[in-house]
């Protein structure tokens, strides 16, 4: 199926028999049982109005053309989402629908927040083929229940998006990373939560283990980069001496998990209280291939063994992880998802049953 | 409806009344749902059940006592409650949703009071449910940057837990003196700063949420990202329809180290509009953009004595960082101001002059008070809008015969007009609600929204219509269910109540289970 429109979108989900599997770009590889629904007819930008912020594009816009006419008038998506394609070995173009749905952010997150922090709101067919709006094309909206919101990082379970109003900001000058070498995991996130509590805005923080490097960003214009990397330097200086690079390719390849792309294993994404992140990977113990943190810790990418009970290794702690590539039989052995404790799965089916009665949309995807 | 019939006051009047309106005798003009006379009928059985989940001096039904919760800062709405409790902890919280979810009582979950929007406004047959006992700090992490505190706390004393350490909480709505936690992430509070740091939703990691039948649910934490559905985007700005959050994982953020504003005046909002679009799309993001017009200044200046320019339009600007860095972003915002030949441009030289430049904004709702009643709005537009706003609320401020200052966040387009009139002059009120809900539909129109930082709660309820379809209202409904199946958390607002009414009949019982839709 693919629509050419809002309204034959409603229609054909209410007609629909039997699953429908929602698809954006395609890019994360997630395979769903039922009939693919495209979004990629209902593309193009409805409005872009750079002096207030604020782009308003249809869900299946390619995630490049966004930030193609976003960087013709210097701005940019802040939440740097990442691009899957490398990390998960797959095809396609990921959209802003999908980038919304998955609440798909990068390393900029730590400081600027996630995706469903620049939504402003949104339009979608729920699984009865309504057509519903929610938030609307201004910063800030208290007008009843945010539920534009809740639809970023639904996965499409609770509707499939149409429409998304995006708050922009300005692209910056210069960027510039400060590397420091040889720390391991627990220092270097204690370097990254010493960077990120200092007042000079970092906007990337992280570490990969392999090479021993951890990686801070400061951007903006080239007098204050310049100013804030010295200064944070020599805040850091009891870690070793920082190396400041500009320029390069160093942060896309860090967004897309370029250093686990290509490896055999199952690959998993973990959000952690940061300072947990070296205790939580340290508990998955020899079935850990290689790790790359990210949000100064809060965010850790696993290769493991294929197969592995990552979940079951690590037991209970604060944040969650996602199975992100994995053979059929793993992801029906643990489920993409963390499961939610009882009280939270109960709200989440019930929400579910609202949005979703007849259960068809992405159907098992979320629980 | 008449007052007898809600068993409320009719104290007052329509969509936004205030202060100054108390007294003012008329009929009850803000529909309520019918008074539930079975609760009515056993409220000492309800207070006696409290008791038992409750320390005795916690449950207040004293109808004296109970008259200090009849209001919220919007108080021309007022209605004393059943009666108010006040837990001490999430248990005791749930204890006493536990019983009123048994009994069948509604319960109006409130702060600090300080809502503009009737939030925490009773029925007469609710039970005020109370956090400020609630106020601790729980844990403080500056490694991974959240503090989180129970609820009743302040938003100021949040900030006040961390800057010793040089970090601050950065959501600040201007009663954040006085506004509890509870009730800025109820209504996801905004304030001056939320062009750069965000509104409440983007500073909330967790909660402890206790649900209408007393069941506690922990969501989120004091990781980055939601695991499964979002839930916090919907529980921030709920209105208390949810649940009732007892506990917070709040995002604290290092302080800059320094901040500066400078003051800029133009002979029109047209040229005003353009400065602050200038400066947006030079690629500078400051941390305020403050407008005034020239009503405002007017009023402020004999009020506070701040040094304003009369101007038609009044800017003010403030960026972060270090001294040159200040500087090097002045320097720019300075030369597209010039480029517009500002009647005047002020730059703050040290903090006395910058608190000088705030001075006269920060004094401004004041200002206008003293001038006459007021009534102050909270719609959103698009930045673009602004002097096409500015201009038709002109144009209106004469056909209604009513004066109007304006003074709002113009980095984000959330307007704050202040419509002047006299509570003593008969149908000055009128008009004036008339003239409010009229600039309310234009900021819709033009495409934004009825309410950008106050909520909608009993003010703006019956206008919900105006922005949102059937449908729309349908899918916010359909969430309240999932969490509130018997409609007893706050159930008169937010929702007109024409399109409530079907959930709120079957209120004590189970919730109604009609599909959606077709």
């Amino acid at each position: 199926m693919r629509p050419q429109s809002e309204t034959e979108l409603a229609d054909m989900i209410r007609a629909a028999k039997g699953p429908l599997a929602v698809v954006g770009g395609g890019t994360r590889g997630v395979a769903l049982e039922g009939e693919p629904l495209s979004t990629a007819a209902l593309s193009g930008v409805v409005l872009y109005e750079p002096a207030a912020l604020t782009l308003v594009v249809r869900a299946g816009t390619p995630l490049r053309d966004v930030e193609e006419t976003l960087a013709r008038s210097g701005q940019r998506l802040a939440f740097e989402p990442m691009d899957h394609r490398r990390l998960i070995g797959t095809k396609g173009e990921p959209t802003m629908g999908g980038v919304i749905a998955a609440n798909v952010s990068g390393p900029r997150r730590v400081q600027v927040g996630a995706a469903r922090d620049f939504l402003l709101g949104a339009r979608f067919v729920d699984g009865v083929g309504n057509v519903i709006k929610s938030g609307g094309r201004v910063m800030k909206n208290v007008t009843g229940l945010d539920v534009a919101r809740l639809m970023a990082g639904a996965h499409g379970t609770l509707g499939v998006l149409t429409e998304v109003s995006l708050k922009v900001l300005p692209d910056v000058e210069k960027a510039a990373t400060l590397v420091l070498r040889g720390l391991d995991p627990a220092r270097a996130v204690a370097v990254m939560a010493k960077a990120l509590g200092s007042p000079w805005e970092v906007t990337g923080a992280a570490h990969d283990p392999e090479a021993g490097e951890t990686c801070l960003r400061i951007e903006g214009f080239a007098a204050s980069v310049d100013y804030r990397a010295a200064r944070i330097a020599a805040h850091l200086s009891a870690f070793g001496a920082a190396e400041i690079e500009s320029g390069g390719d160093r942060w896309r390849d860090i967004r897309d998990g370029a250093g686990l792309a290509g490896r055999d294993g199952d690959l998993w994404r973990l959000s952690v209280k940061p300072s947990d992140g070296p205790t939580v990977v340290a508990r998955a113990g020899g079935m850990v291939r290689a790790a790359r943190y990210d949000w100064g810790g809060g965010l850790i990418w696993l290769l493991t063994d294929r197969g592995a009970d990552l979940r079951g290794a690590i037991g209970v702690f604060d944040g969650h992880a996602t199975l992100m590539r994995a053979e059929p039989a793993t992801y029906a052995a643990f489920g993409r998802f963390q499961p939610e404790t009882a009280t939270v799965a109960a709200l989440t089916r019930g929400l579910r049953a609202r949005f979703d009665p007849r259960g068809i949309l992405n159907k098992g995807l979320m629980g | 409806m008449q007052g007898g019939a809600t068993g409320c006051d009719a104290a007052a009047v329509a969509m936004g009344a205030w202060l100054s309106m108390v007294g003012h005798e008329e009929e009850w003009p803000m529909q309520l749902p019918p008074v539930d006379s079975r609760v009515m009928a056993k409220k000492a059985r309800i207070v006696a059940r409290l008791r038992e989940v409750l320390p005795a001096d916690a449950v207040i039904d004293d109808p004296a006592e109970t008259r200090a919760y009849e209001c919220d800062a919007l108080s021309a709405y007022r209605c004393p409650p059943l009666c108010a409790v006040l837990p001490a902890s999430t248990a005791e919280v749930a204890g006493v949703l536990r019983v009123c979810h048994e009994e069948g009582v509604p319960v109006v979950p409130r702060g600090a009071g300080t809502s503009l929007a009737g939030g925490a406004m009773p029925t007469a047959d609710s039970v005020i449910l109370g956090v400020a006992k609630m106020s601790r700090v729980l844990e403080i992490d500056y490694d991974n940057r959240f503090v989180r505190v129970e609820t009743g706390r302040t938003n100021l004393s949040v900030t006040g837990a961390v800057e010793a350490e040089g970090f601050f909480y950065a959501p600040d709505p201007s009663s954040q003196l006085a506004c509890a936690i509870a009730g800025n992430i109820a209504m996801n509070s905004g304030g001056a700063h939320c062009l750069k740091y965000g509104v409440t939703t983007n500073n909330l990691l967790g909660v402890t949420l206790v649900m209408m039948d007393g069941t506690v649910a922990e969501i989120g934490g004091a990781h980055m990202d939601a695991g499964g559905l979002d839930l916090l985007s919907v529980i921030c700005g709920s209105e208390g329809q949810l649940g009732v959050v007892t506990e917070a994982t709040l995002r604290i953020l290092p302080k800059p180290e320094g901040a500066r504003p400078v003051l800029i005046g133009y002979d029109s909002a047209e040229v005003a509009g353009q400065c602050v679009a200038d400066i947006i799309r030079s690629g500078i993001l400051p941390v305020a953009i403050e407008y005034m017009d020239r009503p405002c200044i007017e009023a402020t200046e004999a009020f506070a004595h701040a040094g304003y320019p009369m101007c038609e339009a009044l800017l003010i600007v403030e960026v972060e960082g270090s001294p040159a860095e200040i500087d090097a972003q002045l320097a720019r915002i300075k030369t597209i101001a010039q480029a517009l030949n500002p009647v005047e441009l002020r730059e703050a030289k040290n903090g006395d002059e910058a608190a000088r430049i705030w001075l006269g904004r920060k004094s401004a709702f004041g200002a206008m008070g003293q001038i006459a009643d007021y009534m102050c709005l909270d719609g959103t537009i698009p930045v673009s809008q602004l002097p096409f706003v500015l201009r038709r609320i002109g144009e209106m401020s004469a056909e209604y015969g009513l004066k109007v200052g304006n003074v709002f966040h113009a980095g984000d387009g959330n307007m704050h007009p202040l419509i002047l009139y006299d509570a003593n002059k008969t149908g000055d009120l009128e008009r004036c609600e008339a003239f409010g809900a009229a600039i309310l539909k234009l900021c819709v129109e033009v495409g934004g929204c009825l309410t950008g930082e106050h909520g909608v709660g009993i003010e703006k309820r019956d206008l919900m219509g105006v922005q949102f379809a059937a449908a729309d209202l349908e899918a916010q409904m359909a969430i309240k269910d999932v969490f509130d199946p018997a409609w007893l958390l706050n159930p008169a607002k937010v929702f007109p109540l024409e399109v409530s009414a079907t959930r709120r009949a079957a209120a004590g019982g189970p919730a109604p289970r009609t599909p959606r839709g077709i």
